[in-house]
């Protein structure tokens, strides 16, 4: 009936053949990897996608890559896993946070093979986490919306609220208000990561309040597309480049680069060396990178963007420092404090100033 | 003109008429087809279908209108399938219905396999000179593209069809007693199959805006249950055009406020503002429909065979 029957009971088939010849000496190493959405979505599963080709083109005959895409967060997905581990798959990176859950599950079932749970926050001695300090890109953006907003609206898309898209409105509005006091974010919570019909719709309506720069926190181009039609519209690239957009309504993207990160782990299940590991990089080592600015951006605007970059990268600044006040009016951080791993990794609150609100 | 805490209702309702239209069409040819006594559960199917070949002739041709016209083709040539199946080998119409919506959701993903993040030509709005420029109205009548239009004035042509026509009258004798219409000489299955066709070309249709002006992409399974609410929105119609129209409107206008609603910063939990449209359409239909006949064809559902 559907494709996914037809993948799982191939699957299924090709894991007794596993068991059949386990006794053979496995000659390659067999990664897997559970994306959320079509891995041509354009934006976070083709990033994922693409690094796991970059890896795998760098290892060659040495590895076999078994991709399974558009899986749903939940049941499905444990399933998914659990067939990918009978199938003798030796390292499976699962990359939505909706997965995590799951992936504690199955790693449980499953101690010899090891698992790569991407942006969650649980491990155990065969599942390592892994994220990108996403926010650090937030902040850029939220310079250049603040700075180039007419109506002083901007517009979220914001998908679940969970800690990394709570984050990244926060340092978007940090650093949009920094330079604009007037600024204001509406926030319209899509419950979804990839489903360009809503993510159209949501997109439409920030532009009808008004909102002349629409920051997204959802897979698809389609608020791309919605703000193209507006005209006067501008947006980010979110987790690729959505360079289809540049150089107007997309002035600018925040892309996730995993592919040495891959590298790196692949190599360590073939050496023998993998160990949990919980990895949390940002713009200096190159896990998340900032799209080209556009030439709609003025000169100075963007020389302040690549300037903040630097300074991100080289540590210098960092995106949460205080003073910064909770949303509620009670002090967070204190002057020149930073925020420290822990706090932000569970953020579950919004900045001073922010009106929009966290479902609970 | 700002109102209901900056939200302006002139803008709204342009909005609305845009996120509203694919159900209408659907729902339009739905209800066609219940009038001639056919009950097809594949509108979901049919959508998805014409959204996908819509999609892949206006990418392919660069003309949004050839792929309007292919959707309609598409959605029309899968409604054949289940008008085969049901009025010639007389196969159950629940049973074929529901197997309708599985192929077509399976079929255009296999369509759609490269197609995924491609640009299409989208459908730009008519220009009506100052028309466009006359304050509220304006924004509301005069500023959209021509499927809203054709969707509107399906509603007045549908109405006047099944009103005034003659052959309106026929299709309706179907559907009321197939015996009698037989009796009396009309082919009651070639009424039939051609209803279904007009059923699967509109559907078609409502997918296709969808593919080509509303997302403006190609996904699988974008149709995200539009063709059921669809079927729905004829039921609690009560097999009248402009019912169908006041329901759309209203699924389409409480799912366009909701959004604004959210980003002009209500202080509704979002998980109420979500189920919005579900709960008030239903409501308001359920409302009108307790009031006055029913109006369900009285062979609706029925398979027809001459000999017996």
């Amino acid at each position: 009936m559907d494709r996914r029957t037809l993948l799982t009971t191939a699957a299924m088939a090709a894991g007794l053949a596993a068991t059949g010849t386990a006794a053979l000496a496995q000659s390659k190493t067999k990664v897997g990897f559970i994306l959320v959405g079509p891995k041509n979505d354009g934006g976070w599963s083709q990033h994922h996608y693409d690094s796991a080709m970059v890896m795998a083109e760098h290892f060659g005959d040495a590895v076999e890559v078994v991709v399974q895409e558009s899986v749903p967060e939940g049941a499905d997905s444990e399933r998914v896993m659990t067939q990918m581990a009978l199938s003798g798959v030796q390292l499976i990176f699962t990359t939505s946070f909706g997965y995590m859950d799951p992936t504690v599950n199955v790693a449980a079932k499953f101690p010899n093979v090891y698992f790569e749970h991407a942006t969650g926050y649980k491990t155990a001695p065969n599942l390592s986490t892994y994220s990108a300090r996403f926010y650090e890109g937030r902040a850029i953006q939220g310079h250049i919306a603040g700075k180039m907003t007419k109506t002083n609206k901007i517009g979220y898309i914001a998908s679940f609220p969970i800690p990394e898209v709570i984050r990244g409105i926060n340092s978007a509005y940090i650093h949009a208000k920094k330079v604009n006091p007037d600024v204001e974010f509406s926030v319209i919570w899509a419950f979804t990561w990839f489903d360009p019909a809503k993510e159209a719709d949501a997109a439409r309506a920030l532009i009808e309040q008004g909102c002349d720069v629409v920051l997204q926190h959802t897979d698809s181009t389609a608020p791309q597309a919605a703000a193209q039609a507006a005209g006067n519209v501008i947006t980010f690239g979110q987790a690729s480049d959505m360079s289809d957009y540049a150089p107007f309504p997309r002035v600018s993207s925040i892309i996730d680069n995993w592919a040495p990160y891959y590298i790196e782990r692949v190599q360590a299940v073939m050496d023998g060396t993998w160990t949990s590991v919980m990895t949390w990089d940002g713009i200096g080592p190159g896990m998340v990178e900032i799209g080209e600015i556009s030439s709609a951006v003025p000169d100075d605007v963007k020389a302040e963007a690549l300037a903040m970059k630097d300074a991100i990268a080289n540590g210098s600044y960092h995106p949460f420092t205080g003073p910064l006040n909770k949303q509620d009016g009670s002090p967070w951080l204190a002057e020149g404090e930073i925020a420290d791993d822990g706090v932000l990794a569970g953020l579950d609150f919004f900045v001073e100033g922010l009106t929009a609100e966290i479902p609970s | 003109m700002e109102m209901f805490g900056g939200i302006n209702p002139a803008v709204l309702i342009a909005s609305l008429m845009v996120a509203s239209t694919p159900i209408l069409l659907a729902a339009l040819g739905e209800m066609v087809v219940e009038k001639a006594g056919v009950l097809n559960l594949g509108v979901e199917g049919m959508m998805i279908t014409g959204a996908i070949c819509g999609f892949i002739v206006a990418v392919e041709t660069g003309s949004p209108l050839l792929g309007f016209l292919f959707a309609a083709v598409g959605g029309a040539l899968l409604s054949l399938i289940f008008g085969v199946l049901t009025q010639l080998l007389l196969s159950n119409q629940v049973a074929t219905g529901l197997a309708l919506t599985l192929f077509g959701l399976g079929f255009s993903a296999l369509l759609g396999q490269g197609y995924i993040g491609v640009k299409a030509p989208t459908l730009g709005r008519i220009d009506l000179g100052p028309l466009s420029d006359i304050p509220v109205l304006g924004r509301i009548l005069f500023s959209h593209d021509p499927m809203v239009y054709v969707s509107l004035a399906l509603v007045v042509a549908i109405w006047a069809f099944l009103r005034f026509t003659r052959a309106g009258l026929i299709l309706r004798a179907v559907g009321e007693s197939h015996e009698a219409a037989h009796a009396l000489g009309y082919k009651v299955i070639r009424v039939r199959m051609l209803a279904i066709m007009f059923g699967g070309a509109c559907a078609g249709l409502g997918g296709a805006y969808l593919s080509l002006v509303r997302v403006p992409q190609w996904t699988e399974g974008m149709t995200a249950g539009a063709g059921w609410i669809a079927l729905a929105l004829v039921v609690f119609a009560s097999w009248k055009a402009g019912r169908v129209l006041v329901g759309a409107y209203l699924f389409g206008g409480v799912t366009v406020l909701q959004l604004n609603l959210q980003a002009a910063g209500a202080k509704v939990p979002v998980e109420l503002l979500s189920m919005s449209p579900y709960l008030i359409t239903i409501l308001v239909l359920v409302l009108i429909s307790t009031r006055g006949a029913q109006g369900a064809p009285a062979s609706l559902g029925r398979s027809f065979n001459a000999s017996s």
